[in-house]
């Protein structure tokens, strides 16, 4: 199935071709045991649909979420996550590490 | 990232060819950096060790942040002849995350009831490697015993950049091999890049240890030790 960094890309080309809204997330740094290394890709498009991850399934609903005001108005954003805590992080990292997103629309 | 800089990125990545997306983190521009342009590019010192890690990785330079996204192809290691050793060595550096191939012309040896989990070309070292295509990101490990498949390998394998090459035998059986080489027009420094006697000295006995040698110097020579291109760059 569609798994591999390869996958993840091609299919963001294709769905922006296809016409769909659609913002890639990359991790662009990690501190502590993170889950994917740097590099890793999440692409998200203007329905929510997902591919690829940034982490092991526990930031991924935050990130699709931010995803979309990226897809609305065009502004690359940086989000942090660290470890799940109420009052720092709406969602966060069981592991225990930390990491950067930088999420950003295809034009 | 602009549409047009994503269709060129998996267009390198579908040819096996490396290249680096530089984002500017702060102002968010954009760049892709092709694997033979490198040099040129101002981050050149930056971007070359983040390619040879085959790793991402955000940096500083001059008061900007940067984010290196590096699209290395996966480490291919072709293996030439199918046998004992190879059947271990196959699976082993699959496990490894390289892409596996076996090339041995002798369809008793090259089937698929052999190598179940990789791919297995029963052809000539000559068609075969051209095939499949040799590059930086490939290595050749020469485990035949048989001058007629494993020296036409060696001869396509150093007329490329492969990141590695070894060929199985004793110092004897590669003073003959250099001898072989160097009729055919091959120079000595070429012929030095050639590991023989095959592999880490472990004292490895079994074939299931000489291929744990082997994988531990391919290993070695992809993460290691500088690239050829880079090596003669440099020079």
């Amino acid at each position: 199935m569609l798994a591999t960094e390869d996958d993840i890309l091609s299919q963001a080309e294709s769905w922006k071709r296809a016409g769909r809204g659609v913002a890639i997330a990359t991790v662009v740094e990690t501190w502590g045991s993170a889950p994917r290394p740097v590099g890793s890709h999440l692409v998200i498009d203007d329905e929510g649909r997902f591919l690829g991850s940034v982490s092991g399934g526990c930031v991924e609903g935050d990130v699709v979420t931010e995803a979309q005001d990226v897809i609305g108005d065009g502004k690359p954003r940086t989000l942090e996550y660290g470890v799940a805590d109420e009052t720092a992080w709406r969602v966060g990292l069981s592991c225990g590490g930390r990491i950067r997103v930088y999420v950003e629309r295809i034009d | 990232m602009r549409l047009d800089l994503l269709k060129a990125l998996n267009v390198e990545r579908r040819a096996r060819r490396a290249a680096v997306l530089v984002t500017d983190l702060g102002g968010g521009e954009q760049r892709l950096v092709k694997g033979d342009a490198v040099a040129a590019d101002p981050l050149a010192e930056a971007i070359d060790r983040q390619l040879r890690m085959g790793r991402s990785g955000a940096i500083e330079h001059e008061g900007v942040s940067y984010f290196l996204s590096v699209q290395a192809p996966p480490a291919q290691l072709v293996v030439i002849g199918a046998v004992h050793v190879s059947q271990t060595l196959a699976e082993m550096a699959r496990m490894a995350d390289f892409d596996v191939t076996i090339v041995d012309p002798r369809t008793a040896f090259a089937n698929e009831e052999r190598f179940p989990n990789v791919r297995v070309i029963a052809e000539w070292p000559d068609k075969a490697l051209r095939e499949i295509g040799l590059d930086r990101y490939t290595g050749v490990a020469a485990l035949t015993h048989d001058p007629k498949i494993d020296d036409p390998a060696l001869h396509l394998a150093l007329g490329a950049e492969c990141f590695y090459i070894g060929a199985l035998g004793s110092r004897k059986t590669h003073g003959k091999r250099v001898d072989r080489l160097t009729s055919a027009g091959f120079g000595a420094e070429q012929i030095a890049r050639i590991h023989a006697p095959i592999g880490l000295d472990i004292g490895a006995v079994s074939p299931a240890e000489i291929a744990v040698a082997i994988l531990g110097e391919v290993i070695l020579s992809l993460r290691k030790k500088p690239l050829r291109a880079e090596r003669e760059k440099a020079a």
